[in-house]
């Protein structure tokens, strides 16, 4: 085994198809992280992924309380009104101390890192979004196909959000 | 702790080529070290660096953010002077240690 040649990933494709906080930083750190290491990375929005690029959306992204057990909060209060607002802030709050962008900023660095942002063509008939709504960074609207033709190389990883 | 010679001077690094002790470095390490990654470096790239090195000497936890909004370059720039892995190849020619944060 230590004869053997080290294969590096090269390329990463990543799928983000939820919208809640810590669905879509674990999305963009991932991303964010591979271009750091000189990995290429490209993310593909569907369904309520597409929040995260809707311009009039994305600065309200919540985190779930509700059916999220790592919370510590009990059902029934975790869907109280303002439960989730709440535990948002506290969690943006945390991760602004460790220098984590917020949602918008976080985009503008991955476009500026070399991120390709992808939206789904389908999500968005089926959600009537249009062009216009998403963010100016945005690469393109694909087909599930485009988003495959992506992969082409051996070392390309791809992982569903 | 490993320690190398780089343009003919012998500097304590770690086994992923960083060095240890900036007082170690000068602009001769960098020079060839930039040559290893294939970067000719312009005064643009002297600058970075310099700011690398005083965020290190601050005791400054340096992100890509951090940089970012440094003034000194913006995201797209820095990935232009330093095309792969920016953040840790500058700090490898800064003869700082490698980047902790994931941001």
């Amino acid at each position: 085994m230590e004869n053997q040649e080290k294969l590096p990933v090269k390329k990463i494709l990543l799928i983000l198809s939820k919208a809640t906080i810590e669905n879509v930083y674990a999305c963009f750190i991932l991303a964010n992280g591979a271009r750091m290491e000189g990995i290429e990375s490209e993310i593909f929005f569907t369904f309520f992924g597409l929040e995260a690029i809707q311009k009039d959306k994305l600065r309200d992204l919540r985190v779930a309380t509700v059916g999220n057990p790592a919370m510590h909060i009990p059902t029934l209060l975790g869907g109280l009104p303002g439960m989730e607002a709440l535990a948002t802030k506290m969690m943006k709050s945390e991760m602004e101390k460790l220098d984590i962008p917020p949602v918008d900023e976080f985009l503008e660095m991955l476009s500026a890192s070399g991120s390709k942002l992808w939206a789904c063509k389908l999500a968005m008939d089926m959600f009537k979004i249009k062009k216009e709504d998403l963010i100016d960074e945005i690469d393109g609207i694909l087909t599930v196909g485009d988003f495959y033709e992506r992969a082409d190389g051996d070392r390309t990883q791809m992982l569903f959000i | 702790m490993n320690e190398k010679t780089i343009a003919g001077y012998c500097v304590k690094c770690n086994d992923q080529g960083f060095m240890e002790d900036l007082n170690e470095w000068n602009e001769d390490i960098a020079k060839e070290l930039a040559k290893e990654e294939s970067i000719e470096l312009t005064e643009k790239h002297w600058t970075v660096l310099k700011y690398l090195q005083d965020q290190c000497k601050e005791g400054v936890d340096i992100t890509m953010r951090k940089v970012g909004k440094s003034g000194i370059v913006d995201i797209k720039e820095f990935y232009q002077l330093f095309p792969k892995a920016p953040l840790k190849t500058a700090s490898k020619l800064a003869g700082i240690p490698k980047p902790v944060s994931c941001i």
